[in-house]
């Protein structure tokens, strides 16, 4: 008995030493993190986006004396082809990248080769406000666990957007939805699937339309990803001729999609933040009769995270950036309709009272749904999913 | 000193590229140790072979740059030919000009916005029809390609003109006119009859760069071209970037492609002008004398005019967008107009304005300095570079950007100059170079060689005469030759987005980006600025010398 | 200043073939020696040969002295053999003064000083207050004794003259070479003439060659 109490002793104090080597004292961090100049290598395709990013930069600038320098990438892979470049020519150390805006696919790239730093999240003082029990995404990214090795930032769940002005009676499920096609050919697209938003909403087809959506949860192999999918290519099959350009061609993004709408090219929008139309209307990128709808059985929800690259040249203002993205300050600004619209990743009842304040004086418009609106929320499949679908859809679509 | 200038120069510009080559073609083949390909095999183009979008890729680039070449020459010499001598010809060489400043992307966006099926032709023909919703018409992003010839002609039409317009400044091309048709031709058909054979060999080499730059061109693909499947040259690049590089090796066959693409096309084109030579002699030996398709041949010439029009409304476009506070189908004009997408930009637009300034300027300098380098010394030891020369100076125009850029990423993580100043400002000489030094080169030679005799004799040092007498005579040409090069500098978007290792954002790297499919009025703002950059510093070369110069009646106009 | 210019055995060919067998010749201080020939024959560069500006594809032999001095191998800003040509050649991006500070030595300094000599001497050619001008703003007369003058102020050893009087119409022609002819004899400069008009050579005065 007193051996195993010893061992357990033995391995917790293990563990918590192997926990403490790597962990700094969080002051020692904002110390070491003071004056650097980090390179924060997020998607640029988005401007409420890139304007929120640079006012973090102002807030760290004054608060921490840390410099940002906003990477704008056409897609993710970009920077984690970086990393992945310079691990192959022996850059360990120094690394060009410092924090990228991540999840899915490119979080598991990353997680398997091994490119992240940390665990980090248990040393940021803001993590603990994070929604870890009605949010799950915040700690299972596409059923990958997180494991430390990302921090949340904001919540994304996939909504449709119309304008009311010109169509009513919008489709609550995916096999209506192709019968709205059929009645309204060519006012149909989604982004190219290439892109995570044009996956994201195959994603959502094959949720309605799989028999066993709970097989999702597990990785796609060859034995289970023909059968869950079959009906998904059926589906889609049949689709396809009604779709802008006869689903010859896509929006590359959801910006571009968006474009689409307001020009009045398509009549439906797909996106992956709840409360896009209010902010598209206040900023003049969608007409004022903009309108959210969803499916009635759920949509799929996910979390987007920062993460550090094992090589990164400045961890240390990477990890302030990341703690400074959880501080109620920056998550009240991120969910202002008139900044981002972004649901908070934070769980407003561990927050103080003045805390809870900022969050609840936020404006709401017509067009923003409620949580009620909303509805269920779908956790992502498997990341493996995510891939597969791509390639299948490029093998099956491209001519 | 001097007498290592063109070394240097020439290494600077080969070495590069020859191990970027390297880099590309050798993981074609499977080898790239740093990834693990330690052998050599063909899985690479097994792998680009079974992609299913492969072929549509590949056609697509074909025809577009053959197209888009065939088109551009056509266009340019039917100009040429229509207008030779006439009073309009003088006022399309000051038009072309500011067109030429443009960056590619800058052009395409403002006629990407020109010609959607929301754009502002769409919205023309709305008002007359009344209809509210865009017509469901293919215009930008077309499969077959046709959105993005367009757009490729907007630019590469006036750099062929300004390239004949050089060519014939070198070529008595008025008296043979005046005899062709004092002889009874066409003045049209005798300009391509007696005066563009003359000339041909001179433009023969900007042509292949334009087939070059077309067959394998990303950043107006990026926005013109179709998406599913792109052309080759941004399928390379979409696939360069996978998060696993597990598409590295079909990538770097992709890339190779460009390049064997390349090849053939200029071989191709070379004995198209062998066989068309033949064929043209017979039919100039024939005496038609054209006087029938005369106004046929003055039409297409008019073509030039249209794509000058077709750029400015582009530009204009892109001005009112970003001042537009809202502007929506069908509305021809916004219905509300604002500043305040350029205040809320403001700050934003300071770091890519910065780079891209200090970019163009520092290379710009460097190039100066080394072609002044190498023409000095060709000048002071009366050496006469032939065509191989020239050949070298173009090899960077020549060879697909795609097909070595790629290749030198890796050489420049390996000596740990990625993302650095240095690797960026080096891949932006490589660019600007030949332009600065091909603009440079005729005037500095033409320099009479008796004024530069006299000053010696009148005992001043090769260095005092450089400094005392070249460079304040050749103030028009080296100010046209800076604004060329920082023009250059301005529109280049792989070699940024590569060597800076997308940590150095330019207007054109955020404008490409934001492309993709940002708020209108915020493209607006970026390709505007990518566009007035270049055009600000043309207008200061071309104001300042009558400025320098309005006491020497010598020098104060353009001769 | 009272250095004769002396060739000795020079020779000039292109591509292999002789265009000036091998020639001698003295040319005392304060005279002229004019060598005649039609166009082609070879005169112009050898005026280049002695300034050190010939053109590669030429080969020039020889020897030259000036002054008691053999400048055959340095280069031509050292020779100090002032040259005018046919064409005034002045700079155009320079006003009169400037062109003539630019010939004007070195060994003349301070900014009022080089200024004043430069006065006096546009004043002793009927040119005072000129200095300011722009050359392209002058007659073909004027920019020619501009020119002569910015080979005055450079002190030469000698005077070389590549038909300068060609471009000119008769009445200047006349008046121009008086004042080369009077400005090189009253400095004992030696004068070497290069020409096909007879008229210049009779001016000139002195012994004549023909090629």
């Amino acid at each position: 008995m007193k051996r195993l109490v010893l061992a357990v002793c033995v391995v917790l104090l293990g563990s918590s030493a192997f926990g403490l080597a790597q962990a700094q004292p969080w002051p020692d961090v904002l110390a070491k993190a003071k004056g650097q100049t980090m390179f924060w290598n997020a998607w640029g395709g988005d401007d409420k986006t890139n304007a929120f990013i640079a006012w973090v930069g102002d807030e760290v600038e004054k608060r921490y004396g840390i410099t940002i320098r906003h990477v704008r990438l056409r897609d993710t892979a970009e920077a984690v082809t970086r990393v992945v470049a310079e691990k192959a020519a022996g850059r360990n150390q120094g690394g060009s990248v410092d924090l990228i805006w991540i999840n899915g696919p490119n979080f598991l790239a990353m997680k398997e080769q091994g490119l992240l730093f940390g665990p980090f999240t248990g040393l940021l003082p803001n993590y603990h406000f994070v929604d870890t029990e009605t949010k799950p995404s915040n700690l299972v990214d596409f059923t990958v666990p997180v494991d430390g090795l990302e921090s949340p930032w904001r919540m994304a769940q996939i909504v449709f957007i119309h304008d009311s002005a010109r169509t009513k009676d919008m489709p609550r499920s995916i096999p209506a939805l192709l019968d709205w096609a059929r009645r309204n050919p060519g006012r149909l697209t989604h982004p190219s699937v290439g892109n995570f938003l044009g996956a994201t909403f195959l994603k959502q087809a094959l949720y309605e339309l799989t028999p066993d959506p709970a097989m999702l949860q597990k990785p796609a192999t060859d034995e289970n990803f023909d059968r869950a999918t079959a009906p998904l290519w059926v589906w889609y099959d049949q689709l396809l001729p009604w779709l802008w350009r006869q689903g010859r061609q896509f929006p590359e993004t959801g910006p571009a999609q968006r474009q689409l709408l307001n020009d009045g090219d398509i009549d439906i929008l797909i996106s992956f933040n709840p409360p896009e139309a209010a902010v598209s209307i206040a900023g003049g990128l969608l007409p004022n009769t903009a309108r959210t709808f969803v499916m009635d059985r759920g949509t799929i929800g996910n979390t987007s995270f920062v993460a550090i690259p094992y090589n990164a040249a400045n961890k240390e203002a990477a990890m302030v950036v990341a703690d400074f993205l959880l501080d109620p300050i920056a998550q009240a600004k991120a969910q202002d309709p008139a900044v981002l619209g972004n649901v908070t990743v934070l769980d407003l009842r561990k927050l103080t009272a003045e805390q809870r304040s900022l969050f609840e004086t936020l404006p709401r418009g017509a067009s923003t749904p409620t949580p009620a609106e909303l509805g269920r929320v779908l956790l992502e499949p498997h990341a493996s999913w995510m891939t597969r679908i791509a390639a299948e859809w490029t093998k099956r679509y491209t001519r | 000193m001097l007498r290592v200038a063109p070394v240097v120069t020439l290494l600077l510009l080969i070495l590069p590229i020859a191990a970027g080559l390297a880099g590309t073609v050798l993981p074609s083949f499977g080898y790239l140790p740093a990834l693990g390909g330690t052998d050599f095999s063909l899985g690479p183009w097994r792998d680009l072979l079974a992609y299913p979008g492969f072929g549509s890729a590949l056609r697509l680039s074909i025809v577009t740059g053959l197209a888009a070449t065939m088109l551009s020459f056509a266009i340019a010499v039917l100009t040429c030919a229509a207008f030779h001598g006439a009073p309009g010809f003088r006022r399309l060489q000051a038009a072309i000009a500011p067109i030429l400043a443009m960056p590619h992307s800058a052009l395409a966006i403002g006629f990407a916005f020109l010609i959607a099926p929301s754009g502002w032709l769409a919205r023309l023909a709305a008002s007359a029809t009344g209809a509210d919703r865009p017509a469901a018409i293919v215009t930008v992003q077309d499969e077959g390609g046709l959105a993005l010839i367009a757009g490729l002609l907007l630019k590469e039409v006036p750099y062929l003109l300004l390239m004949i317009f050089a060519a014939l400044n070198q070529t008595p091309a008025r008296h043979a006119l005046a005899i062709a048709r004092s002889l009874g031709y066409g003045g049209a058909l005798a300009w391509i009859k007696v005066v563009l054979p003359r000339i041909y060999p001179q433009i023969r080499l900007p042509i292949y760069a334009v087939l070059a730059f077309s067959l394998s061109v990303v950043d107006v693909a990026l926005i013109l071209g179709p998406g599913n499947p792109p052309p080759l040259g941004p399928l390379a690049l979409r696939w360069f970037s996978d998060p696993l590089l597990l598409l590295y090796f079909p990538a770097a066959a992709a890339a190779s492609v460009q390049l064997a693409l390349l090849v053939a096309a200029i071989t191709l084109w070379r004995i198209a002008e062998v066989v068309v030579a033949r064929a043209g002699r017979k039919w100039i030996a024939r005496g038609g004398r054209g006087l029938a398709v005369q106004p046929f041949l003055k039409a297409g010439g008019r073509i030039a005019w249209l794509l000058l029009a077709v750029s400015a409304l582009s530009l204009l476009a892109m001005g009112l967008w970003s001042v537009a506070e809202s502007w929506r189908f069908p509305d021809l004009l916004p219905t509300g107009w604002s500043l305040a997408t350029w205040t809320r930009q403001a700050a934003g637009l300071w770091w890519p304005a910065r780079t891209t300034m200090v970019l163009a300027l520092v290379s710009t300098l460097i190039a100066m300095v080394l072609a002044l380098a190498c023409l000095e010394n060709e000048q002071r030891r009366g050496l006469h570079p032939g065509i191989g020369a020239l050949w070298l100076l173009y090899t960077p125009l020549l060879v697909p950007q795609i097909a070595f850029l790629f290749g030198t990423q890796i050489v420049l993580i390996r000596l740990d100059l990625d993302g650095t100043w240095t690797a960026l400002v080096w891949s932006h000489l490589l660019f600007v170079l030949p332009y600065v030094f091909l603009s440079l080169a005729d005037p500095w030679r033409n320099i009479d060689p008796r004024l530069i005799r006299t000053a010696a004799c009148l005992g001043a040092s090769p260095l005092r005469i450089l400094f005392a007498v070249k460079l304040p005579m050749m103030l028009r040409p080296l100010l046209a030759a800076a604004a060329v090069g920082f023009a250059v500098s301005v529109g280049l978007y792989l070699p940024t987005l590569f060597a800076g290792n997308g940590r150095f954002a330019t207007l054109t790297t955020e404008a490409v980006t934001l492309a993709g499919g940002a708020d209108r009025r915020i493209i607006g703002i970026y390709a505007l600025l990518q566009a007035l950059l270049p055009l600000l510093i043309y207008a200061i070369a071309l104001a300042a010398p009558p400025i320098a110069f309005r006491h020497r009646r010598a020098l104060a106009v353009a001769s | 200043m009272t250095g004769a210019l002396r060739l000795e055995g020079v020779e000039i060919a292109l591509h292999g073939r002789v265009l000036i067998p091998a020639l001698d010749l003295t040319v005392a201080a304060g005279r002229a020696v004019t060598l005649m020939g039609p166009s082609g024959s070879g005169k112009s560069t050898l005026l280049a040969f002695l300034c050190g500006t010939l053109d590669p594809a030429f080969t020039g032999r020889g020897r030259v002295h000036v002054n008691g001095l053999e400048v055959t191998a340095l280069p031509p800003e050292q020779r100090k053999l002032g040259i005018l040509y046919q064409d005034d050649l002045l700079f155009p991006h320079l006003s009169v003064g400037g062109n003539l500070a630019f010939g004007l030595t070195a060994a003349i300094r301070g900014a009022a000083a080089r200024r004043e000599r430069i006065d006096a001497a546009l004043a002793e050619a009927g040119l005072a207050g000129f200095a300011g001008r722009d050359p392209a703003t002058l007659s073909g007369g004027q920019r020619a004794r501009v020119a002569l003058l910015r080979v005055l102020l450079s002190e030469p050893r000698a005077l070389l003259l590549d038909e300068p009087f060609g471009r000119l119409d008769a009445m200047l022609r006349q008046d121009f070479r008086r004042f080369v002819f009077d400005h090189a004899a009253s400095r004992g400069l030696p004068v070497l003439l290069v020409t096909h008009d007879e008229a210049d050579s009779n001016a000139a005065g002195g012994p004549v060659i023909r090629l």
